[in-house]
């Protein structure tokens, strides 16, 4: 048995990307897209909070935008639920989706979550079935899409969102298959071994970026995101219309093909 | 040679790749269990019908016609991307694994005849790291979906997993949409998918293909949810009520077709493959293809049938046009 002492560098990321003033979705809307304007509903039950939707406009096209939100404060948490989504809101994500390639309209989506909702109703609600669908409407589209992990981006609930062109990641921010805690729970027996968990599951955008998941990482001001919320969405907004100026060159179907080589080719296998 | 066994299907029923030990109860009702009593009842309890697992290699044996499987990504084998260790490394639990069911990773793909049908067809096996999906699972998941889209066969899977495999970090996650990627080929050439999700089904899997299928069947009992009900008492500390999130629930909630006895479900793949293939019929450009050798998705029965059929397919569509041809 190997001994290893868990790095404190990732949980301080792990830390900075759950910090409770860390730029949100909203944040960041409100920074790079003064005209939008909220679509809400997924026209069969509800609108779910935990995940905002709508269009503004980016270097002078209208874009569809699509992020969880977790909320800063108690108040605003409880509403948003804590960026946990039910079915209704990747169904509202799944609708957006469609409305974006029915105008042609590029697709940005912002993940920011510790999971979908664990809740007896969004199991009755068939969340298993409706995260896959909206994985199954992402790889259909021919518009450009992307995506950015703000904060947290956890496990299928995240990754919901993320099956995109390009993806990228916040400097402080992590992407894994399972919370640290959760895991250390199954794995350590022992959810205070989060710290280890976070280190071997290689959660940071560097190791992401190693592993070729994601394909940038968005540097942020040396203290952190969440002391800089403006300098930090002119730099995600900075990258999202370079990525969007390169996916733009590209055929529709010509970005499909491309998108769903990359993830045909995800994994590694023993040579 | 390589060390894992290969599957040869020789008999009818389903023969596990390990004995049953002695003095094996049923852990529902209690009542004896004998290998030659679950071979034959495909390890189901003859006393209360409790589903018990049934490995990757007796799955095959139950579905695919005897001689007819033919592996496929079998030489695929699992790397430890992140060097990961938690309280042992996870080189060490691959190895034990592989070991102890005598199979080189959670889930077997091959092309196989389900009474007569060519098929495409995929087990999981829960007992290899708990059926968890990661590199190899996928891949050998989207080699199978090719193997079904290059000789035009149905896509058949039976799913039993505890979602995706940690020790593999975010390219297990990543399998997730590289499964539905996967199944964009299949549906573009108009194939059928039938996923059978047996006990248990959650997390990542039942979050990708599995949910995709065009039908969805599911074994009585079977636990199919997203979160698991341990980590949903703890979240939201709901009691959950009895028979919360098995098979029969989730029928009830309308996220599966039906739930089906694992003695029929055979007969009832068959069924929807051949309503499903009936459709053709109203294909109105493409004959379908006829090969004597093997019957491929798309002719079978219906190919005698096809020429009167595509009369009135055309006649209707003329009607739809709403000008004489």
């Amino acid at each position: 048995m190997r001994e290893r002492q868990p790095s404190a560098a990732v949980w301080k990321v792990v830390e900075r990307a759950r910090h409770p003033q860390r730029p949100q979705t909203l944040d960041y809307i409100e920074h790079i897209f003064p005209d939008f304007q909220e679509l809400r509903g997924d026209r069969v039950s509800a609108d779910d909070p935990a995940i905002v939707g709508g269009m503004g406009s980016l270097a002078g096209r209208s874009v569809m935008l699509i992020g969880q939100q977790k909320g800063h404060d108690l108040k605003q948490r409880q509403r948003h639920n804590f960026g946990m989504a039910r079915p209704e809101g990747y169904r509202k994500a799944q609708r957006l989706a469609r409305l974006a390639e029915k105008f042609h309209m590029p697709v940005i989506s912002f993940v920011d979550t510790p999971g979908a909702f664990p809740g007896a109703d969004a199991e009755e609600g068939g969340q298993a079935g409706t995260i896959a669908r909206t994985l199954q409407v992402f790889s259909g589209l021919t518009v450009p899409t992307l995506s950015a992990i703000l904060g947290e981006g956890g496990s299928g609930g995240a990754v919901a969102l993320a099956l995109t062109d390009r993806v990228y990641m916040l400097e402080n921010s992590i992407y894994s298959v399972i919370t640290p805690e959760g895991c250390a729970a199954i794995l350590w027996r022992d959810s205070a071994e989060a710290a280890s968990a976070a280190d071997a599951l290689r959660v940071t955008a560097q190791d992401l970026l190693a592993l070729g998941v994601i394909d940038e990482i968005i540097p942020e001001p040396r203290k952190g995101a969440h002391k800089a919320h403006r300098a930090t969405a002119k730099k995600l907004a900075r990258a999202l219309e370079a990525g969007l100026l390169e996916l733009e060159e590209l055929s529709p179907s010509e970005r499909r093909r491309l998108r769903r080589e990359k993830y045909l080719e995800m994994g590694r296998l023993a040579s | 040679m390589n060390k894992y066994v290969t599957v040869q299907i020789t008999q009818k029923g389903a023969v596990p790749s390990e004995p049953v030990e002695q003095g094996k109860r049923c852990p529902s009702c209690g009542i004896p269990l004998t290998q030659e009593v679950l071979e034959e009842s495909l390890f189901v309890c003859p006393g209360c019908e409790h589903h018990l697992p049934l490995d990757a290699p007796g799955r095959i044996h139950a579905l695919a016609d005897p001689g007819s499987w033919r592996e496929v990504a079998a030489d695929l084998r699992p790397e430890d991307p992140l060097s990961f260790w938690d309280v042992r490394p996870y080189s060490e639990r691959l190895e034990e694994a592989q070991a102890d069911t005598g199979l080189s990773e959670a889930f077997l793909a091959g092309t196989c005849r389900i009474n007569g049908l060519p098929a495409a067809l995929g087990v999981m096996d829960f007992r290899f790291l708990g059926g968890s999906m990661g590199s190899v699972v996928g891949e050998r998941f989207h080699q199978l979906v090719l193997a079904a889209v290059e000789d035009h066969r149905a896509l058949v899977v039976v799913t039993s997993s505890g979602g995706a495999r940690m020790q593999e970090g975010i390219l297990s996650l990543m399998q997730m949409p590289k499964t539905v990627v996967a199944l964009d080929l299949l549906a573009e050439e108009g194939l059928p998918f039938v996923s059978v999700l047996a006990h248990p089904t959650t997390g990542g899997v039942l979050a990708s293909f599995a949910t995709l299928a065009d039908v969805i069947m599911a074994e009585p009992g079977a636990l199919l949810c997203f979160a698991g009900p341990r980590v949903i008492e703890q979240t939201t500390r709901e009691k959950l009520p009895e028979g919360f999130g098995r098979a029969e629930a989730n029928l009830e909630n309308g996220q599966l077709d039906m739930v089906v006895h694992r003695r029929d479900i055979k007969e009832r793949v068959v069924e929807t493959l051949r309503l499903l293939e009936g459709g053709v019929i109203c294909r109105l450009e493409e004959p379908v293809r006829e090969d004597e050798e093997v019957l491929p998705w798309g002719s079978g029965a219906f190919a005698q049938a096809f020429a009167r059929a595509k009369e009135l397919a055309v006649a209707s569509r003329s009607w739809l046009l709403g000008r004489d041809t």
